[in-house]
């Protein structure tokens, strides 16, 4: 009898270790082959997308929300918010019973409330708040969008009620909280390290609502994170999410053909043709929300004629562009918004090929014989311009036929956005990919007049299109602003302040494993929603 | 021995001041700003360019950067990432034993293959033997890294799968570093086959690092050989009738080895700088690939320190062998 009962006892004992083994088993890992390491894990600190992709998408969640795959904005951790009539009162209600992180090193005691917004708000607009200087305390996204000129101030009414002030009515507002400079922190955990005196600790180890927990970073090998039970969007269907730091995108190809990761961002472009014949691996592909451009710079002789503008572009082949500089991977562009974003007017007709047309105009502009201009090529890749030297040479060939001779010019980097920013160039190539999703994002920071000083790397500041814009900040409803961009971007074509060259395609290989993955407009990688096949 | 140890030991000192003016006018001549790289297309304003400026120091000319530079770095302070925003030292420790653990098992590698190599086409002169070795050398030493890391991916874990691709350690364990060597840190784990995980992570990475020395090695003990058994001292220990092996390991080798020992400590020192290519395509989290991302971000204290405590580590390993000399043959105590 005893004998009986002990090996029952035994049995069940290998049933259940059997049954952990199974469910241990079965733990879904979704491994992500990034590009990079991130800066740190407090985006608001930052602006590459490597690091939002590691803090933003997975961490934290902001208050508003970009619908997964679209560039369309959803309630996050405000459940919903009300705009006043003028515009410039936001009053944003807070979600119940969203639960913070909780790690070894922190435990939450409460929920989400309004403390945790005005805390994250206002380490970045308080020049004064306790946590402004701490590691470092630049917070160029959120100087970036104005936002301190833009709010007044921040209100608590209650626990669960949130309103920003602002000083001019701003449409793009609610866009721009769903980026990732908007991602809300802690307040308790924010309280907690600097009463221990150390509130660096707040940058480096992370505590969110988002749906995965922070569990540790290794510097520029891996990041791990495990799903969050409690999320209050309901539980990723992966359980681990492991960030595996590869810089060469031949490794990184390399890594997803021996089945070592499921994702990876950024292939070599020479890499698509095997990679879309690869059984094994599905090759996503979305038009970006990026233009690359060439800006005139409109306060230098002669491009400040627009007949010399509208000659110059005609004289470009975008078609050869697009087939030997982005070898198919890039769609010719009319507008300078790309056609994902609302607003987007296909109305417009984009300028021919025509070098017959083009001479005649520059001959009317006073220059039958052409003239001699600068050509700046950036000296580095980006995701609107894979070979922007090659571009150039192109355009100097085309505008040769005009008799315009373009000195190709280039310098390092940085130095060049110091220059270009100083508007030093007589014509440039150069693009923007969007932040927001909204078309003042790309509108008003590249031709406004706004800008001149700074991004309007055109110099173009033109009433006709400035008021447009301008009015299109201060109109809440989507429809009469859609309007308003539409007929500035008419106004833009006419002008032609700039060439608009290209919109280019982002591609991004993954495992046939990996289910219900979908690129992001934005170019970020998001894993929430993403699942894995056993 | 003393003496000589100290004597050497004050050579040390210019040197380390040549390191730090060097790469601090060197990385400073380098066009590019770091706040402009960091705006990117945006651009920023530039009233918050100029405080953002003078909040990194970036704002005083240059002579007195540097002063204030070598003043901290002679407290122990080698400043804070302009991107991590964390100190310099505490960066380079979490990655250094990341590079040590590959460049001391490249080194491994090339001794153990690259000294018999070279010592069997010494003593086998002019056979084939002989022309395989130093023909194979030859090609290691020519062969491109980047190239040749990318190849043995392909081939040993994309094609045979052997090998894992690059990392340290399989995604699938979990380990927190303890001393930042995963082979220790695997090893004192509880979790079963992550030892073995960080040994295959190891062996394609220390083979491609190590191909270079290897080929220097073997190639070095060979010459150094050669000329050594041509000494009297050799046809004597012949004479006295002592076996091949003894008089060339013994009589031979010991003192062919002053040449390659020179040879093994600079090839350290090149390996502890961080072998970039290795590292990147490996994706190796060590120091190389840290101060390379470091230049294209313009992260100047990061460019410094990096290079100022790898510089002093080559400076002391080449003390090192200095020493080593003298140990290994006696008279180099005297004659300097």
């Amino acid at each position: 009898m005893k004998k009986r009962k002990l090996l029952s006892i035994a049995g069940l004992a290998l049933l259940f270790c059997m049954l952990a083994l199974s469910v241990q088993a079965k733990e879904k890992t979704l491994v992500y082959c990034s590009e990079g390491s991130p800066e740190g894990f407090t985006p608001a600190l930052y602006t590459s997308g490597t690091t939002f992709d590691a803090t933003a998408n997975t961490i934290y969640d902001q208050l508003a929300k970009f619908e997964r795959g679209e560039t369309k904005v959803i309630p996050g951790l405000a459940e919903s918010w009300d705009i006043s009539e003028d515009g410039k009162t936001y009053t944003f209600h807070l979600r119940k019973g969203v639960k913070f992180h909780t790690t070894p090193y922190f435990t939450p005691t409460r929920d989400f409330n309004a403390d945790d917004v005005l805390f994250s708000f206002n380490r970045q607009f308080d020049k004064n708040h306790p946590y402004n200087k701490v590691s470092g305390g630049s917070y160029e996204y959120f100087d970036g969008m104005n936002m301190g000129s833009l709010i007044k101030s921040i209100e608590k009414k209650d626990d669960y009620t949130v309103v920003f002030n602002l000083n001019n009515p701003e449409a793009p507002f609610i866009a721009n909280l769903a980026m990732a400079f908007a991602s809300i922190g802690s307040a308790e955990y924010a309280n907690k390290m600097l009463v221990a005196k150390t509130p660096d600790e707040f940058d480096q180890k992370p505590i969110g609502t988002g749906p995965f927990v922070f569990v540790s970073y290794q510097k520029d090998a891996t990041i791990r994170y495990k799903a969050f039970d409690k999320y209050w969007a309901g539980r990723a269907k992966i359980d681990k999410l492991v960030f595996s730091i590869t810089p060469d995108a031949s490794v990184r190809y390399a890594k997803l053909k021996a089945g070592e990761a499921h994702v990876m961002p950024y292939p070599n472009p020479a890499d698509l043709p095997a990679m879309k014949a690869d059984p094994n691996i599905n090759l996503m592909e979305k038009e970006g929300l990026n233009v690359g451009y060439l800006a005139f710079n409109c306060k230098k002789e002669p491009f400040t004629n627009v007949k010399v503008r509208q000659a110059l572009t005609m004289a470009i082949n975008k078609k050869a562009i697009i087939e030997a500089v982005y070898q198919g991977a890039g769609k010719i562009a009319k507008n300078p918004i790309p056609p994902t974003i609302w607003s987007y007017n296909d109305a417009v007709k984009d300028y021919e090929y025509d070098v017959a047309t083009a001479k005649k105009l520059l001959t009317e502009a006073g220059f039958p014989n052409g003239f001699e201009t600068d050509l700046w090529a950036m000296p580095v890749q980006r995701p609107y311009n894979p070979n922007a030297k090659r571009m150039a040479e192109m355009i100097q060939e085309d505008w040769s036929k005009l008799g315009v001779k373009a000195k190709i010019v280039s310098y390092e980097w940085g130095e060049y956005l110091k220059r270009s920013m100083a508007a030093e160039h007589s014509t440039l190539l150069l693009g923007w990919t969007g932040d927001n999703g909204d078309p003042d994002n790309f509108l008003a920071v590249l031709l406004g007049c706004d800008a001149m000083e700074s991004s309007n790397r055109a110099r173009w500041c033109y009433k006709p299109f400035n008021d447009l814009i301008v009015k299109a900040k201060l109109v809440s409803k989507q429809a009469e602003r859609t309007k308003l961009y539409e007929q500035a971007q008419v106004i833009f074509k006419e002008q032609a302040p700039w060439v608009t060259i290209a919109h280019s395609v982002v591609f991004e290989p993954l495992s046939k494993k990996v289910m219900d993955y979908k690129i992001d407009p934005f170019g970020q990688h998001i894993f929430y929603g993403v699942d894995l096949k056993d | 021995m003393i003496q000589f140890f100290f004597r050497r030991f004050f050579h040390v000192f210019p040197a380390f001041i040549g390191v730090t003016l060097l790469t601090f006018s060197l990385i400073h001549l380098i066009p590019g700003d770091p706040v402009e790289l960091r705006a990117g297309e945006r651009g920023i304003d530039p009233a918050r360019h100029a405080e953002i400026k003078a909040e990194m120091g970036l704002d005083k000319p240059l002579y007195i950067q540097y002063f204030r530079y070598i003043t901290n770095v002679f407290k122990g302070d080698l400043g804070k990432s302009y991107v991590t925003k964390k100190p310099i030292l505490e960066e380079f420790l979490t990655l250094f034993p990341a590079t040590l653990e590959l460049s001391l098992c490249a080194m491994m590698f090339a001794v153990l293959f690259g000294l018999p190599a070279g010592v069997i086409a010494g003593v086998k002169r002019g056979t084939p033997f002989d022309h395989t070795i130093m023909a194979v050398s030859l090609t290691g030493y020519s062969m491109p890294i980047f190239w040749w890391g990318l190849l043995m991916i392909l081939f040993f874990s994309v094609f045979l799968g052997w090998t894992p691709v690059s990392g340290r350690l399989s995604a699938l364990f979990w380990i927190e570093p303890q001393t930042g060597f995963m082979l220790i840190d695997t090893l004192t784990s509880d979790e079963p086959g992550a030892f073995k995980s960080a040994l295959s992570h190891l062996i394609l990475p220390s083979i491609v690092l190590g191909t270079i020395p290897l080929a220097v090695i073997a190639r070095m003990t060979r010459s150094s050989m050669l000329e050594v058994l041509k000494e009297d001292y050799v046809r004597t220990a012949r004479a006295k009738g002592l076996s091949d092996m003894r008089v060339i390991l013994v009589h031979a080798l010991r003192n062919a080895m002053i040449p390659v020992i020179t040879v093994i400590g600079l090839q350290t020192g090149v390996l502890l700088a961080g072998a970039i290519l290795t590292e990147t395509i490996f994706a190796w989290p060590g120091v190389g690939k840290w101060i390379l991302e470091s230049i294209g971000r313009r992260d100047y204290p990061a460019i410094q320190g990096g290079i100022l405590i790898i510089a002093t580590l080559i400076i002391f390993v080449n003390l090192g062998v200095d020493v080593l000399y003298g140990i290994i043959n006696p008279r180099i105590r005297y004659t300097h």
